[in-house]
């Protein structure tokens, strides 16, 4: 295995499996958020920019590994 | 296909020793055009408005309201409006910007010789995405690398094309720049509010616990900075990619609905920045 397909193959792996913990994060947020709707919708002013914000963070980390695998394949 | 590039091209030098990228052009445009909108908005203000001064109202307006929502109070909410409202429209602007038609695909082809330190324009053209020449550019891709360093080689040609504009905030240095200024902000606000009772967050030997906690606050405040800087740019740059890749794969419809993707990210991203950082001010000035 020469350097350039490792390369190739590191950079997938590593947007592959980051993606994946952000994505279940975003999930169980989003499926929290909607049951606190539904127990109590008058609170959807507080909870919505609340999950909104939870989200981002969770997000975020999709995109760290974003970056590295753009590093490992452009640089 | 068009070799994407992490670090932004540089199209000019000031006075030769100031080098002008693409991106820090476009950020001079985008400041530009925000300044020239808030003269012409501020000129002659009515107390019934009408026009640029009316759009302007409710854009403030608007962005008062939600700031309130976040921080709970309209006192914070009018104090911290300034910095956080620019950051908002200024990141706003820069993202929007780079899906402009133009951004990106005008340019100009430099041609290189092997030797790094010449660098001579050759043609000044607006182009498509693709080059004349897209199998020169599959192979300058992958040579490119290797032909800079070693010296010794025949003088080679390759062929860079280099956008006139691009994206701002898909250079790390911009967002690192407002998220440094950005949590900077948020330690001042802190200052001021709690005066030294402040640095009780980072510094508090009541016990070791706190200690700790304390100061893992402190290591947190500089992976606050990271975490903006590349939140943001991770965004905006890999949505230039996939608009690229997209383009190349498939040039006729179906890149419209990542155009769209990328519209609502941009605006998306912006919100995100701002209101992070007014959370961080809300949790900098509470009163413990």
């Amino acid at each position: 295995m020469d350097a350039e397909s490792i390369k190739l193959l590191s950079a997938s792996l590593a947007i592959a499996l980051g993606a994946l913990g952000p994505a279940i994060a975003i999930g169980l947020i989003g499926s929290k958020a909607m049951e606190a709707l539904g127990r109590n919708p008058e609170a959807a002013d507080k909870i919505q920019p609340a999950m909104i914000l939870a989200i981002a963070f969770a997000e975020a980390v999709a995109i760290y590994a974003l970056v590295v695998a753009l590093i490992l394949k452009f640089v | 296909m068009h070799a994407v590039s992490i670090a932004a091209e540089k199209i000019f030098s000031i006075f030769t020793w100031f080098p002008v990228t693409n991106t820090l052009f476009t950020c001079w445009v985008v400041m530009a055009i925000l300044i020239i909108l808030a003269i012409f908005g501020g000129r002659n203000i009515k107390e019934i408005p009408s026009g640029i001064q009316n759009v302007m109202e409710a854009v403030l307006d608007v962005l008062q309201g939600v700031f309130e929502s976040i921080l709970g109070s309209a006192k914070q909410a009018r104090e911290f409006f300034g910095i956080v409202a620019t950051i908002f429209i200024f990141v706003l602007f820069s993202n929007w910007f780079g899906l402009i038609p133009g951004v990106g695909s005008i340019g100009f082809f430099k041609e290189e010789t092997v030797s790094a330190e010449e660098q001579t324009p050759v043609t000044e053209t607006t182009s498509e995405i693709t080059p004349e020449k897209p199998t020169e550019n599959v192979t300058e891709a992958t040579e490119s690398k290797p032909e800079t360093e070693t010296k010794g080689q025949e003088t080679g040609h390759k062929v860079e094309f280099t956008p006139l504009f691009r994206a701002s905030s898909s250079d790390l240095s911009f967002t690192l720049a407002i998220a440094i200024w950005a949590v900077l902000y948020v330690q001042y606000m802190g200052f001021k509010h709690l005066k030294f009772g402040y640095l009780k967050k980072f510094f508090n030997f009541k016990n070791p616990i706190h200690a700790f906690v304390g100061i893992l606050e402190l290591i947190s405040e500089f992976a606050k900075m990271v975490s903006f800087s590349f939140r943001l740019f991770g965004n905006v740059f890999a949505g230039e990619v996939l608009l690229v890749v997209m383009t190349f794969l498939v040039p006729i419809i179906v890149p419209v609905p990542f155009y769209g993707l990328e519209v609502f990210v941009g605006a998306v991203q912006a919100g995100v920045f701002a209101a992070l950082t007014l959370v961080f001010l809300k949790g900098a000035t509470a009163h413990h």
